[in-house]
């Protein structure tokens, strides 16, 4: 396996999905350079080895470049050894990758839309957001992980809503998530950021909400012009 | 390994996502019962078997549901790893390339098709799923190259994904006058070498017969 090969991720210290990137590498016990990325001023390296969507995370390792957080962590899974993030059984890891396009496709943006915006679009995307971290929540079904008795692959998928969630909700006043709505998902926020490994790559949260209070106008802006110009169903 | 369990798959005649659990089913030889689905009227074991989404494509095994194509292909890959392995089992480097490229088409061809359909054309709306279209699709051109395949010198996951869609290109001429011979040769090469495969000769659309259900779809659901 090819772990004697510098691993380096083009991240930003704000967002939940350069985190899996980082949450995936120390959960196998990767040592790895964390290269910060400014996005108003986006880095020769970056647009290099990202040229499709100029985003990040971006995972380097020996010269080569993995794109789009979870692809790269099912990387991290398959190159290096360490605790497997993703069962072994076909079924479960079908299962457990589905929840993870569920969040990716189904959620983060409702999330965002329903932070930001306001009126009746706004109900609308609470409506959906709240609907869907129920039917998430489903999925740990009494466990202390989605994983099982250990962080896993979708563990770290369900990330944003562990850490981020929370720090957003004050920001934007809007309370999508409280722990008598969502009992599971807030007990498993807990042990997942209480997890020794998870910890050392979260952002400090102080940090973290003077990053999203000074950009609340420009989420405020972008969100309601999103919310006007999507098609309807 | 639980290969002897019966295997059905849930989908609709003209669904490119369907067509890739098809051609992966083929390839691996697994026999398995098709149900088509009614989607204005959708059946009861579709509700039980993907009740968050309620979509197709679905494929039972053995009682168990596994939704989302791509996955279903994934799934159907791990489960019988030959003949025919669609992802390389032992690189990881290309499994990620493979995932990436089959997500990009997964999150840009599905819409942009969609727009160039529904929306009115000459609207500045419709131009721009235009645009995004063959963007998306000389992207994938450029990212094919030189190579018989996406993934090198054998048939995979990606040519899985996007084979399917290439019977959209006549309606893709139809509906936004984008020729693919002219635009994407090696993509239109590529589909040809795809189509000498059994597996997706007998999966992916008639090109004509798909026009028509667009246009069917167009009267009932598209910008007037």
């Amino acid at each position: 396996m090819g772990s004697p090969e510098l691993v380096k991720v083009i991240a930003t210290f704000d967002s939940p999905f350069s985190h899996r990137a980082e949450a995936a590498l120390r959960l196998k016990g990767v040592p790895y350079e964390l290269v910060l990325e400014d996005l108003r001023n986006k880095s020769d390296l970056l647009l290099t080895h990202n040229p499709v969507h100029k985003m990040v995370p971006v995972l380097l390792h020996g010269g080569r470049a993995v794109c789009e957080s979870l692809v790269i962590v099912e990387y991290v899974d398959e190159t290096f050894q360490g605790p497997p993030l993703l069962p072994a059984d076909p079924h479960r890891r079908a299962t457990a990758r589905i929840w993870a396009r569920f969040i990716d496709d189904k959620c983060t943006k409702p999330l965002w839309l329903a932070l930001w915006t306001n009126g009746d679009a706004q109900e609308g995307f609470v409506k959906e957001i709240k609907e869907n971290l129920a039917l998430l929540e489903g999925q740990l079904n009494g466990k202390r992980f989605f994983g099982g008795d250990a962080v896993g692959y979708l563990d770290v998928a369900a990330s944003p809503f562990a850490y981020w969630l929370e720090v957003l909700e004050e920001v934007s006043g809007v309370s999508l998530a409280t722990a008598d709505e969502y009992p599971d998902l807030c007990r498993w926020a807990k042990e997942y950021t209480s997890d020794d490994k998870v910890m050392k790559c979260l952002p400090d949260r102080a940090k973290l909400l003077a990053h999203f209070t000074a950009m609340k106008d420009r989420y405020i802006t972008t969100a309601r012009s999103t919310a006007t110009n999507c098609l309807p169903a | 390994m639980p290969t002897t369990e019966e295997v059905t798959l849930l989908d609709l005649w003209a669904s490119p996502f369907g067509q890739r659990c098809r051609i992966a089913l083929a390839e691996k030889k697994v026999e398995y019962e098709y149900i088509e689905q009614n989607l204005a009227d959708k059946s009861e074991l579709l509700l039980r078997s993907n009740p968050v989404h309620k979509k197709i494509p679905v494929l039972l095994h053995g009682g168990r549901s596994i939704c989302e194509s791509l996955l279903i292909v994934e799934y159907i890959d791990e489960t019988w790893p030959s003949p025919s392995p669609l992802l390389p089992a032992d690189d990881p480097y290309a499994r990620a390339r493979a995932r990436f490229w089959a997500r990009y088409i997964d999150d840009k061809l599905f819409d942009c098709q969609t727009r160039l359909w529904k929306l009115k054309s000459g609207e500045p709306a419709h131009e721009q799923a235009k645009e995004d279209l063959v963007q998306a699709l000389t992207t994938l051109e450029a990212e094919l190259g030189d190579r018989d395949y996406f993934g090198g010198e054998a048939f995979g996951f990606v040519d899985v994904a996007l084979v399917p869609f290439t019977a959209w290109f006549h309606t893709y001429e139809k509906f936004g006058g984008v020729v693919a011979e002219e635009l994407w040769p090696r993509l239109v090469a590529w589909a040809h070498r795809c189509k000498e495969r059994n597996s997706v000769a007998m999966a992916i659309a008639d090109p004509h017969k798909l026009y028509d259900f667009v246009l069917f779809l167009k009267q009932k659901f598209g910008a007037k």
